[in-house]
């Protein structure tokens, strides 16, 4: 259980205190950008286009213009008089915000229209009529490089391929050596497919331009509203609006998940329109616009390769990855991290060597990459890893379980140096899947799964022991756009008490109206409840880099916790000087601090601050307030031990998740209770990408599931019984010891569940099927080993 | 969502919501639940210029036993087949489809009439409708008829239901002697039509031979198909291993599949026949415990 060192009056950092942010959205008083009315606002829709890759010949929005209420349809040519046609995306390529000649995906933006009402901007959006010239789209990345492909961006002069980058990491020589002499080796081809985040807020803006004061208030679905208004300073700048003159502000988000890091083009194109008409102008997408232009995360193809010996020992893994980009590299990573922290790939395991390299290529899909509830590529790694872990198992007929514990990397060889070059700070691998099998009964499992398997059912155990890496990032090595990724915490404590704080993070359903107000808690002993939390305006909040990659406990949450100290230092002095002794003289316990000696002799936090109002110290500045921007040392090195049990219908191949049993390891714990949410939450997005979600093209790009009819996101039905725990090894590093929580789930979740159908279906020689794994697919990989219609269905 | 912009008409009375049909010609079309039309008016596949809305015309929404019948009022919701008792004792295969269709807010909305009338072999009813050999009252200016569930699916989105005809009454034939129903589909998650389903009724004499069976399938033909073979493949036996056997290899045999993102031709036969076998062994269980 969890020690409190706080009362529940007070609920510091332990307590299932309940989430202050809920009453406001149970009662559907949330406040979203969709519910922002501002007097005369005009709204915008988006003509996209019908093809993956196409010249813009004509476009004719003639009879747009004659609907009544229409008053404008921008093109790309509009756009290009202000030089605001093109974009830098975070990972300094560019993108288009409207084209002027060319569409690079189906769905892409190519015009917008602007009504006075949202019906009409529909009306006129069908009455646009564009004229394109079909050419044939690059859509399998593996052909992109080809010396027949078209080259795609014709907008860079010295670009002669799709190639846009190549990285690589770890001890190449040494690592094909030991490939070369080892006794066992496995390779599996892996997809880990295209997704989206499909959250149930779309997203959307209320662009608003005042042209009297030159001043823009921009509304928007945004996880980073800072380093957006820096973007937005950086595109508009030399049309005069620089950063002053930008508010940014984002309001109520109903699920980010990554998605609403990048800038899309519709945000762009609403300044623009808000900006020549000088009125507000909102523009929200819809559920198919969202599915089929918004940043898709993954795409990844890798080849993992696992060296080790036949008795079990892990001695080198080698991945290749062939990044799917989109047309544009519009990846939400740090600068330096093109595959972001995909080099996280050795996982749980101590390996003496490894060696990764991946290469970026253009094709005709939308951009992305973002980080959807993943640390930067995260999900990718531990996918391959825990999947080629479980592949060597079986290549050895060794208990994926044991072939765990004899590769583990111990508890006490923190903190460990991975041949990958990342310091781990803390973990504790066997205590979390010693306790993950005791709570699955694991050893019962298998037993039944051999009665099973005699009688021809299908059943499987599968595991996935990851180590996540989140809280970007140490200014030495993380950037976006040039901008450290530090974050920032500032406190004001009101003369009665009662405080307000404000963070350059954004929660988009994480609580942290609630958990930052315990940490605070915990530090000062003002009930958390007196603690209001505000983010997400730039006028008002210190300046950060948002909230995703699992980073804001990390980041601002220490931020906080360093603010709050600054504070009980000088309520430590005012204290003195109240009691008349020496500081050294005093004690602190939540919420006073007391003489040594004379408990009777105390003054409470509350009396403290009072004073600092009204008779603090000569000399000392008066008031109770304090600034925190918090640089981490380090990233924090969450865990987990997934355990998933499946069963599968042998007829039908319909795919039963029977049990998951979740421990996880993210340090010391702010709100239980909300940790255990985030925790179901990102499990149901683990079995999404494992059973049901993928972005599927066919050969001329055209998306084939793009609306949520066809992209399966699973639901409340398709969710198993989540059954969590977890073990706690601090962080040592972070000043309260915590190392974020949000993401591991999602991160940890597909290769447990892609690890027990494999398993269900080892009898009958199958290695490995990539996500989504489907009872199709089932069906069509049993057919290929020619064991259906004897074994299976007739049993 | 934001459709094209129509006109909306709630009449009080069957015969107002007739003229008004009449009236207004194919321009206008029949709001029941909503929940096939608002998605498609959403994404502008259809673009009616009026809605007639029966909701709140009066004395369409039942359910009762008359006549060797049951009979449900077209406006009748998914929801109380699932839940009714009274049904539940002759026909459990209501509460297994309309577990199956869409999602709780879905079946508190839809109604069988338009289930049936919409005229989409993905639908589910259809093929329980099929199985359980029902007729369809049909209303017009003129009067009303009843057509035989055979002869009212007539193609992709087309039935029976003629311009300026409301479907009125849907009437099943309450079995005699022992029976039992059942309706499975596989989905590729809640809420998906169906990659395949299959519906099916049995009834049998008191020797435990059947003596009707009736077998609908979803999804696996332009129209809701009736396996016919199978049917014939299980009457006068006494619905052993092989009978059942062989109805599943005929309705794996016999539907029509497409490929598309559900799976290949392939699959949906290999999942016909496992669903048949399924549900014919489901039937006759439910049958045995009459």
């Amino acid at each position: 259980m969890i020690q409190c060192k706080t009362s529940k009056e007070i609920s510091g950092m332990g307590h299932s205190m309940k989430r202050k942010e809920d009453d406001r959205f149970i009662h559907g008083k949330g406040n979203y950008t969709d519910d922002v009315k501002l007097p005369g606002t005009l709204y915008m829709d988006i003509v996209r286009s019908p093809y993956a890759y196409a010249k813009i010949k004509n476009i004719d929005s003639s009879e747009a213009l004659k609907i009544p209420g229409v008053l404008a349809v921008v093109t790309g040519k509009d756009l290009e008089q202000y030089n605001l046609h093109w974009m830098p995306t975070l990972m300094s390529d560019t993108q288009m915000v409207l084209p002027v000649d060319t569409v690079m995906y189906q769905a892409q933006e190519v015009a917008a229209v602007i009504a006075t009402e949202k019906y009409i901007a529909r009306d006129a959006r069908e009455a646009v009529k564009v004229e394109y010239e079909v050419m044939k789209p690059v859509v399998d990345p593996f052909k992109s490089l080809d010396a027949d492909a078209p080259i795609l961006r014709t907008d860079k002069p010295d670009k002669k391929d799709n190639h846009i980058w190549h990285w690589e990491v770890g001890q190449k020589e040494e690592t094909e050596k030991i490939f070369q002499e080892a006794e066992v080796t496995v390779k599996e081809q892996m997809h880990i497919p295209r997704i989206h985040v499909a959250s149930i807020e779309t997203c959307g803006c209320v662009a608003s331009y005042d042209k009297v004061d030159n001043h823009l208030t921009m509304y928007m679905t945004t996880q980073a509203p800072h380093a957006i208004r820096t973007v937005f300073a950086l595109v508009a700048g030399h049309v005069g609006l620089t950063e002053e003159k930008i508010r940014v502000i984002s309001p109520d988000i109903g699920g980010g998940f990554g998605g609403k890091v990048p800038v899309y083009p519709g945000y762009v194109i609403a300044i623009a329109a808000s900006f020549l008409i000088g009125k507000p102008v909102k523009w929200i997408e819809d559920r198919s616009e969202n599915l089929q232009a918004d940043s898709f995360a993954r795409d990844y193809h890798i080849t993992a390769e696992l060296a080790g010996t036949k008795d079990g020992k892990i001695l080198a893994t080698r991945m290749k990855v062939l990044a799917d980009h989109g047309y544009t590299d519009a990846s939400a990573n740090p600068s330096k991290f093109p595959t972001g922290m995909f080099s996280i790939g050795t996982g749980s395991y101590d390996y003496p060597n490894a060696f990764m390299e991946a290469d970026a290529v253009y094709t005709n899909k939308p951009p992305g990459g973002v980080a959807y509830r993943c640390s930067f590529r995260v999900t990718e790694a531990v996918h391959a890893i825990e999947r080629i872990t479980d592949r060597f198992a079986l290549e050895i007929g060794k208990d994926p379980a044991a072939l765990r514990f004899q590769n583990f990397i111990k508890k006490e060889q923190f903190p460990y140096h991975s041949p990958t070059g990342w310091e781990y700070d803390s973990g504790d691998y066997e205590a979390g899947l010693k306790l993950a099998m005791k709570g699955v009964d694991y050893d019962n499992l298998r037993i039944e799964q051999a009665e099973k398997r005699k009688k021809g059912e299908l059943m499987g155990i599968g595991l996935s022991t990851f180590t996540e890496i989140v809280g970007a990032g140490p200014s030495k090595d993380f950037d976006i756009l040039g901008i450290k990724m530090f974050d920032s915490a500032e406190i004001r404590v009101h003369p009665t008490g009662k405080a307000i704080a404000r963070f350059g993070t954004k929660s988009q359903g994480q609580g942290h109206e609630t958990t930052y107000a315990q940490i605070i808690a915990e530090e000062l002993g003002i009930p958390a409840k007196d603690i209001q939390i505000e983010e997400g305006d730039t006028d008002t909040a210190p300046y950060g880099l948002g909230t995703y990659a699992s980073r804001s406990t990390p980041t601002a949450g220490a931020a906080a916790v360093m603010a709050a100290r600054k504070l009980r230092d000088k309520a430590k002095k005012i204290a003195a000087y109240l009691l008349e002794v020496s500081e050294d003289d005093l004690e602190w316990e939540p919420g006073k601090f007391s003489v040594k000696g004379a408990p009777e002799k105390s003054k409470t936090i509350q009396e403290i601050i009072f004073a600092s109002y009204t008779n603090h110290p000569q000399g000392m500045e008066a008031g109770f307030e304090a600034t925190h921007y918090y640089d981490p040392p380090n990233l924090t090195f969450p865990s987990g031990a997934y355990i998933c049990v499946v069963d599968i219908d042998s007829d039908t191949f319909e795919i039963k998740v029977r049990r998951f049993v979740a421990i996880d390891d993210a340090g010391h714990i702010i709100n239980p209770m909300i940790a255990q949410g985030q925790v179901h939450g990102g499990l149901t997005q683990g079995i999404a990408p494992a059973m049901y979600e993928e972005l599927i093209y066919d050969d001329d790009g055209n998306i084939l599931n793009g609306t949520l009819m066809d992209y399966l996101v699973p639901t409340a039905v398709e969710s198993p019984s989540w059954e969590t725990g977890h073990t706690v090894t601090p962080s040592p590093h972070h000043p309260i010891g915590a190392k974020g929580i949000g993401e591991s789930p999602t991160v940890g979740a597909p290769p447990a569940i892609a690890n027990a159908i494999v398993d269900a279906l080892k009898p009958y020689g199958i290695t490995h099927l990539d996500i989504p794994i489907t009872p199709y697919k089932i069906f069509k990989a049993l057919k290929e080993k020619g064991v259906l219609d004897k074994n299976i269905v007739e049993s | 969502m934001i459709p094209s912009s129509f006109d909306y008409t709630a009449p009080s009375s069957l015969d107002e919501a007739l003229k008004l049909l009449h009236d207004l010609g194919d321009d206008a079309k029949i709001l029941a639940g909503g929940h096939s039309l608002i998605p498609m008016m959403k994404l502008r596949f259809a673009e009616p210029e009026h809605l007639i809305d029966l909701n709140n015309i009066p004395g369409l929404s039942y359910l009762k036993i008359e006549g060797g019948m049951l009979k449900i009022g077209a406006m009748t919701r998914e929801v109380e087949t699932e839940e009714s008792v009274e049904v539940a004792v002759h026909f459990p295969i209501f509460a297994d489809v309309a577990k199956l269709i869409a999602d709780p807010q879905v079946r508190n909305f839809g109604t069988l009439g338009g289930n049936l009338a919409h005229g989409d072999a993905a639908n589910d009813q259809p093929a329980v409708m099929l199985a359980l050999n029902a007729s369809v009252e049909i209303a017009g200016l003129d009067g009303r008829r009843t057509v035989g569930i055979d002869d009212f699916f007539y193609g992709f989105y087309s039935t029976a239901v003629q311009e300026g005809e409301i479907l009125t009454e849907i009437l099943i034939p309450i079995p005699t002697g022992r029976s039992g129903n059942a309706y499975h589909k596989v989905e590729r998650k809640v809420g998906d039509y169906a990659t395949g389903g299959v519906a099916v009724h049995l009834e049998l004499d008191e020797q435990g031979i059947c003596t009707k069976a009736g077998i609908g399938l979803t999804n696996v033909n332009p129209t809701p198909l009736r396996a016919v073979r199978s049917e014939a493949a299980l009457v006068g036996t006494s619905l052993d291993v092989d009978a059942i056997a062989s109805a599943a290899q005929y309705a794996s045999e016999d539907c029509n599949p497409s490929s598309d993102l559900r799976g290949d031709i392939d699959y949906k036969r290999h999942i016909i026949r496992a669903v048949t076998k399924k549900m014919i062994n489901k039937a006759k269980q439910r049958a045995f415990k009459n």
